[in-house]
């Protein structure tokens, strides 16, 4: 039993679980391990669990949502070649297939590991919305106060970032956060937390904010020594 | 041709929803327009108040959705404008006595026999907003010139925004230029930045607002009052007259170029 008792990645989906071991037990201690890490970025998805062949009881299914709840994750479909638990899942409100199709997708997303793929939207993130993404985030418009983008990667915002950036949120340190006008009220770069100040400075310069010597410094753009 | 149905929301309480809802009620039937105002803040209701017609009210809207009376019956009929109508929200229920469909099927009927049917949302975003908003044509975002008033009109345009709703246009209350003039106040061109939608009015602060309201006899009818103005040039936005936007928001270009930097 060297093998990993489970696997965890996201997709454009929500977050895609398979189970290694036969243990149940031993899966959902690897889970929980796996969801403490990234608490932050997991919060509020949907999660997707692929199992095979397998067969799942209605006991086994409970304890997952439990513990899927005290992270706040939906368990959104369960995908099973077992009629048993095809049934089973079903009874519990439980998606079985998933709305779209993901065979017939094919596209370079589910090539490249998650932490290479890449978001992109356009539109004013407001108090309230969150995007959370395994990959990098890129943002035409502004992120207002309230709102929050959580980033496995690198998050651009082409306009102001006002809210809550959190970028690397796997533990890569190597991320960073650039916005037109970075005046976030907080942005945290895998486990650094960085607070905005609290006298603003004057104009608005592009600026890059990334770890240097074990803390968050925002530089602006272009001037850099 | 049915009525133009418009929603006056906010998020947050007490920036000026009810006074707003009253005061266009009021500029739109100055201008003609056949106007019927739902309040729509079951349990809490104030328009009644604000209008001065609550002595007039002899069934709600709840009596109505429930059969209890026609929809004429559920109509009271302003003492000034006859072709102003505002229907009550029921003090002795709550929200859940209303259903998205039933205040669907209230505005409708009401836009039946209108130009334009406003109604006062509850604040908050819960169901009370949900059913407010759900109607409309246009959502009008009332806000004042706070950090937590921007804010919860933020979230508000957010869920419009997420479910496809109506269209949303701003007005700015109780604004004060003198306050922003000391950095005290945020700055109109600020709150429109951040917010990113149309603005329709900007309202002054004005203490007859006050009295006003507690009277019954809402500052659009008066032809001294700021406050009374921005709100009946709002109405004639509302009607689709381009009406310039004057005097204050001059006055924040020219605090910029000799005021802060």
């Amino acid at each position: 039993m060297d093998e990993t008792p489970i696997t965890l990645k996201g997709t454009a989906d929500g977050i895609l679980l398979k189970p290694r071991s036969h243990v149940w037990a031993t899966v959902l201690e690897a889970l929980e391990q796996a969801l403490k890490e990234a608490e932050a970025f997991f919060r509020g998805s949907r999660l997707i669990m692929e199992l095979g062949n397998r067969e799942l009881t209605q006991d086994q299914l409970a304890s997952l949502r439990a513990l899927l709840m005290r992270y706040d994750i939906e368990l959104w479909a369960v995908l099973s070649e077992n009629e048993t638990t095809v049934r089973l899942v079903r009874s519990n409100g439980i998606l079985t297939r998933l709305p779209k199709d993901i065979e017939a997708k094919k596209s370079p997303d589910d090539v490249l590991p998650p932490e290479q793929q890449a978001l992109f939207l356009q539109q004013t993130l407001r108090s309230g919305q969150s995007i959370h993404y395994a990959g990098n985030v890129t943002l035409i418009g502004d992120v207002n106060p309230g709102a929050e983008i959580v980033a496995g990667g690198n998050i651009i915002v082409w306009g102001t970032l006002r809210g809550v950036a959190h970028a690397g949120a796997f533990g890569d340190e190597e991320t960073a956060i650039c916005a037109l006008d970075l005046q976030p009220s907080q942005i945290r770069i895998a486990g650094y937390i960085g607070r905005a100040p609290d006298s603003r400075r004057g104009s608005a310069e592009p600026e890059i904010a990334r770890i240097e010597g074990g803390q968050i410094v925002a530089e602006v753009w272009g001037r850099r020594g | 041709m049915a009525g133009k149905i418009i929603t006056i929301s906010s998020g947050k309480g007490g920036v000026g929803k009810t006074t707003a809802t009253a005061n266009l009620g009021l500029s739109l039937a100055i201008l003609g327009q056949r106007v019927t105002c739902i309040d729509a803040d079951i349990g809490l209701r104030n328009l009644d108040v604000m209008l001065g017609l609550e002595n007039r009210i002899v069934y709600d809207i709840i009596n109505f959705i429930e059969g209890r009376c026609r929809f004429r019956q559920a109509l009271v009929r302003d003492k000034r404008f006859p072709e102003l109508y505002m229907m009550a929200a029921a003090q002795t229920r709550d929200k859940n006595s209303i259903t998205v469909e039933d205040m669907s099927k209230v505005a409708r009927e009401a836009a039946e026999i209108s130009d334009f049917v406003l109604i006062d949302s509850p604040a908050g975003i819960e169901h009370g907003f949900r059913y407010a908003v759900a109607p409309a044509d246009l959502v009008l975002i009332v806000t004042n010139p706070e950090v937590t008033a921007v804010r919860d009109a933020d979230r508000v345009i957010g869920l419009l925004e997420a479910e496809e709703l109506a269209p949303a246009q701003l007005i700015l209350n109780r604004y004060k230029p003198e306050l922003v003039r000391r950095n005290e106040m945020l700055d109109p061109d600020t709150v429109i930045d951040l917010l990113a939608i149309d603005l329709i009015g900007i309202v002054p602060e004005d203490d007859k607002v006050f009295g006003a309201g507690n009277q019954g006899r809402p500052v659009a009818l008066d032809e001294h009052s700021r406050a009374g103005k921005a709100f009946r040039n709002i109405g004639r936005r509302l009607t689709g007259e381009d009406v310039p936007f004057e005097a204050l928001r001059k006055q924040t270009f020219i605090q910029r170029l000799f005021g802060s930097r």
